[in-house]
């Protein structure tokens, strides 16, 4: 088999945006793909005719406009739409509409508090002074606070004053956003239950903890720290779906010469003389390469991917401590027209973005009591959207397209694995919560795809079935992500990396990740850099 | 909650009490949002809406304005904790204004203070308020609420306007205080008139029930014809508040809660608002940290100048010698001073009375571009101030 000068295992985005910029630098590259399609969980399937899901990812605002303008994404036809509006519909009829306008939503806010709808502005200039904190560091790798290099020494410097420049109160809210539970972070504005139930489920998305469980607020962060030009906080649909992320990295990464490889699974990263040498394929087909490159979780990438023998024992043992619980699933749901929902008209700017039916704290957390018990939500936590409203080539016209992030499900189900009845009965508790609220949900249903943790993991590869390749946890996070040492993409052994969302800043369909990963890959092997810099918050 | 509040509730813009009246006479059909409600930018021009101000009346719908009622037996002793002036100085049936601070003495909003009885005051900002009110309200017995749209409100502003006030049947009103308030019969439901305002000129303000807004607006209209009563917008507005030196949240400081950058709030002091900070009060927000910029000094004074030439200078850089010292936040050609003012934030100890400084005006002509390094000069007080504006009783016109 022929060498090249770069192998990355796994065509999520962070692989190919990495593959695209160690293309960009000339290198000579191959991405390989255990599925038959690229994109990870950054995908468009067609699993119903005529009906196309982003049927993992589905909404799209962390992904960096530095690397979608530097890779002419747009050329390669990825076009993100915001959306914007979103509601919370209650238990006694009534419902919360988030509306997009500012002054619609102070208005909808003073209908349950007045206080509240004030309190929403210093809320949000308090998240906004932590999003500019984080933002310029999430195109770059984070600082090693126990290095002395001049590298380091720099990027710590300028942390610490950045840091200082919040003052007092802002370095204080820093810490509590970094260790607090959302429910408590939440109660420091809000007094109405629907408002706090609405905004908190940013904070428990992805992540085996509820609402009142420390270190949930970071999770909230981290929701709010994204932008659609420009504008933090704001999310959109990828027209298409999100495969469209996924091709245009593919056919930017393609432009500047790269391979990709689909059904080649791999069963073993080659290590020769303390030095990655290649890869082999569970088909026996080896590939060879100086640098090798995991967009893999940790866990897959070092107790599956990687011989224990081949790697130091302290790596092996954080690799089985890092944390990567599964906590979701999701129904994507092919609707054979738009919903009715019991208080909004059809067409409402509310139902075009995200739909929820917790209206309180105390039954979000109630819900990830379900999860600690080992089983599904009874009443769960849903994150849904109807895209289809938006972009027309998601179903036939007049027909709909429906994704459905469902918290919280269990890895297990009572420490034994998941069985189809136990499928039907997750599936079951979502479509029932949806159909309380919609009259005429259930007789639209056309077809429906569930994923527990089970599909997710078997499918996308990801343990557990955790959407951020290890929970967002401040001991998870900066230099710790994903263990102390290995933070700087670098891994245990020489020529090989890591680029995917186990590694800073985290999760989400980023490619920050893979960009920063190429950097230091560029770095080591002594060639040009590729990777653009972030863009300044003014 | 209001009939307005109620039908309006599916629209995206309400509309003010007296949005018919305001409708109808929008010649223009121009309009803004302001507060959430659909507000008029001009109705038929600003120039001539600015004139109806300075040489008969002209009328500003106010009604969007954010209004709180404290009530209680300790509303006093709360407001004295909030607001930085002495609101014990404030008699019933008197309105003063002043500013409050957050902790660390950065100004959230100024607003007008209305004595309506013993234990009962209303509050009129521009930002809102009802957290931080709230907020404040611990340990106090009062009773804070949000009654911005039970109150309609029109601004009658002008040498005519007292005259206006009699001929609609509003007796006395020539006797009436600056700062003062007085009620009378409007159609069996209480008319307030406060003798208070934001153009520098004699004027009033009137506030009512909003079911009474419209029969109020056409009685005003009605018997101020005579006197050439029009109807203003904000941007005529905005002229006349320039003119006379006062400031607007949002626009020459960033009120402290919405400041997401560190060091983008002002102190009082940094506003040149001083004058409403009352050291002798023995506690109040932000005190603290005021005593601390009384004695380690401010980082910004607020100026305003006099800047030569007729080109206002909108967002200008201003300079000293050559080096960088300031910006403007508000700038307009005032028409009745004839005089080109502008407001700006300079760094300390830059920019005293009398200073010569210099400001980078850009301005555009048929698409072409032109830079004018306008000398100007920090002068004392605002250029418009007539003696009407105090007298009382009030002159004719």
């Amino acid at each position: 088999m022929r060498k090249y000068d770069a192998i990355i295992i796994g065509a999520g985005h962070n692989g190919l945006t990495n593959g695209a910029y160690l293309a960009k630098a000339g290198l000579d590259v191959l991405v390989l793909e255990r599925n038959s399609y690229i994109g990870g969980a950054t995908v468009s399937r067609e699993l119903h005719k005529d009906w196309t899901y982003s049927n993992c990812s589905y909404v799209c605002s962390l992904l960096r406009p530095e690397i979608v303008r530097d890779l002419e994404l747009p050329r390669h036809g990825l076009q993100v739409v915001p959306y914007g509006g979103g509601v919370t519909f209650m238990q006694n009829g009534d419902h919360f509409g988030n509306y997009y306008d500012h002054q619609r939503q102070y208005r909808e806010m003073a209908r349950f508090s007045k206080r509240d709808a004030n309190a929403y502005e210093r809320y949000t200039a308090n998240v906004q002074k932590q999003t500019r904190l984080i933002r310029p560091y999430l195109m770059r790798r984070p600082p090693d606070p126990t290095s002395l290099k001049l590298r380091d020494l720099k990027d710590l410097a300028e942390f610490a004053s950045s840091f200082t420049s919040l003052g007092e109160e802002g370095l204080a809210d820093t810490l509590k956003f970094w260790t607090k539970s959302v429910g408590d972070y939440l109660d420091e504005y809000f007094e109405t239950d629907v408002i706090k139930a609405h905004l908190a489920g940013s904070g428990i998305i992805g992540t085996a903890l509820g609402v009142y469980s420390p270190g949930t607020a970071y999770v909230l962060l981290h929701h709010y720290m994204g932008d659609v030009d420009g504008n933090v906080g704001s999310w959109g649909f990828a027209r298409g779906g999100m495969g469209a992320v996924s091709s245009s990295l593919a056919k930017s990464y393609q432009s500047f010469g790269g391979e990709i490889l689909c059904d080649a699974d791999a069963e073993r990263i080659l290590v020769k003389n303390g030095r990655t040498v290649g890869v082999a394929l569970k088909n026996g087909d080896e590939y060879y390469a100086d640098v090798v490159v995991s967009n893999l979780d940790p866990k897959r990438t070092f107790l599956d991917v990687m011989d224990a023998s081949d790697l130091p024992a302290d790596v092996v043992k954080k690799a089985e401590n890092f944390k990567i619980r599964g906590s979701s699933g999701k129904l994507n749901i092919a609707l054979d027209g738009l919903p009715t929902f019991n208080g909004i008209p059809k067409g409402s700017p509310l139902s075009v973005g995200d739909m929820h039916f917790s209206d309180s704290l105390e039954r979000l957390e109630r819900a990830y009591d379900d999860w600690k018990g080992g089983t599904w939500s009874k009443d769960p936590y849903l994150d849904m959207l109807i895209p289809s409203q938006m972009d027309p080539t998601l179903a036939p016209p007049g027909k709909h397209m429906m994704t459905v992030f469902v918290q919280y499900a269990p890895p297990k189900i009572k420490g034994r694995e998941w069985t189809d009845e136990d499928k039907a009965g997750f599936e079951k508790s979502v479509i029932d919560q949806i159909a309380r609220y919609s009259p005429d949900f259930k007789d639209l249903i056309l077809h429906c795809e569930t994923r527990t943790p089970r599909e997710i993991e078997a499918e996308v590869g990801l343990t557990e079935g955790n959407i951020f390749q290890g929970e967002l946890t401040f001991d998870q996070l900066l230099f710790n992500r994903p263990f102390p040492g290995y933070a700087q993409y670098r891994g245990p052994v020489k020529g090989m990396y890591m680029c995917g969302s186990g590694t800073h800043p985290g999760g989400g369909v980023m490619a920050a990740p893979g960009a920063n990963a190429a950097r230091e890959i560029l770095r080591d092997l002594n060639k040009t850099n590729t990777v653009p810099e972030g863009y300044a918050d003014d | 909650m209001s009939n307005t509040h109620r039908e309006q509730s599916d629209v995206m813009m309400l509309e003010s009490p007296f949005h018919s009246r305001v409708k109808a006479a929008n010649e223009l059909n121009e309009w803004d949002c302001w507060a959430g409600y659909t507000t008029p930018t001009k109705y038929f021009d600003v120039e001539l809406e600015y004139f109806a101000v300075r040489s008969t009346t002209g009328v500003f719908d106010l009604s969007p304005m954010n209004k709180y009622s404290i009530t209680g037996p300790d509303a006093q002793a709360y407001l004295d904790r909030v607001m930085t002036r002495n609101i014990s100085k404030i008699n019933v049936d008197r309105v003063g204004y002043s500013v409050w601070c957050d902790d660390a003495g950065q100004v959230m909003d100024d607003g007008t203070i209305f004595r309506l009885a013993e234990n009962e005051y209303r509050l009129c900002a521009y930002a809102r308020a009802m957290d931080w009110l709230s907020w404040c309200a611990m340990g106090f017995d009062v009773n804070i609420e949000d009654v911005s749209d039970q109150v309609a409100a029109l601004a009658v502003q002008g040498p005519t306007s007292c005259s206006c006030l009699k001929a609609m049947g509003l007796e006395g009103i020539e006797n009436l205080k600056p700062f003062g308030i007085a009620h009378f019969d409007f159609d069996g439901e209480d008319l307030m008139v406060s003798r208070t305002g934001f153009t520098g000129d004699l004027g009033y303000e009137l506030w009512i029930t909003p079911h009474k807004a419209e029969a109020m607006w056409d009685a005003l209209f009605s018997a101020g014809e005579s006197y050439m009563i029009k109807p203003i917008g904000s941007l005529a507005l905005e002229l006349t508040r320039i003119e006379t030196g006062f400031l607007q949240a949002g626009v020459d400081f960033v009120p402290a809660q919405d400041a997401v950058r560190l060091g983008r709030s002002r102190s009082p002091f940094e506003l040149g608002l001083g004058w409403l900070v009352d050291m002798n009060k023995p506690v109040f927000n932000g005190k603290q940290a005021l005593l601390r910029e009384q004695r380690e000094g401010s980082r910004y004074r607020f100026v305003i100048l006099d800047v030569d030439g007729n080109k206002p200078a909108h967002n200008s850089f201003i300079y000293q010698g050559k080096g960088k010292v300031g910006t403007v936040t508000s700038a307009a050609w005032c028409p009745t001073a004839k005089s080109n003012v502008a407001f700006a934030q300079i760094e300390m100890p830059y920019g005293e009375v009398g200073d010569d400084l210099v400001a980078e005006i850009y301005y555009e002509r048929e698409l072409h571009w032109t830079r004018v390094m306008a000398p100007c000069k920090v002068i004392e007080s605002a250029v418009f101030n007539p003696p009407r504006r105090r007298q009382t009783p009030a002159p004719a016109y």
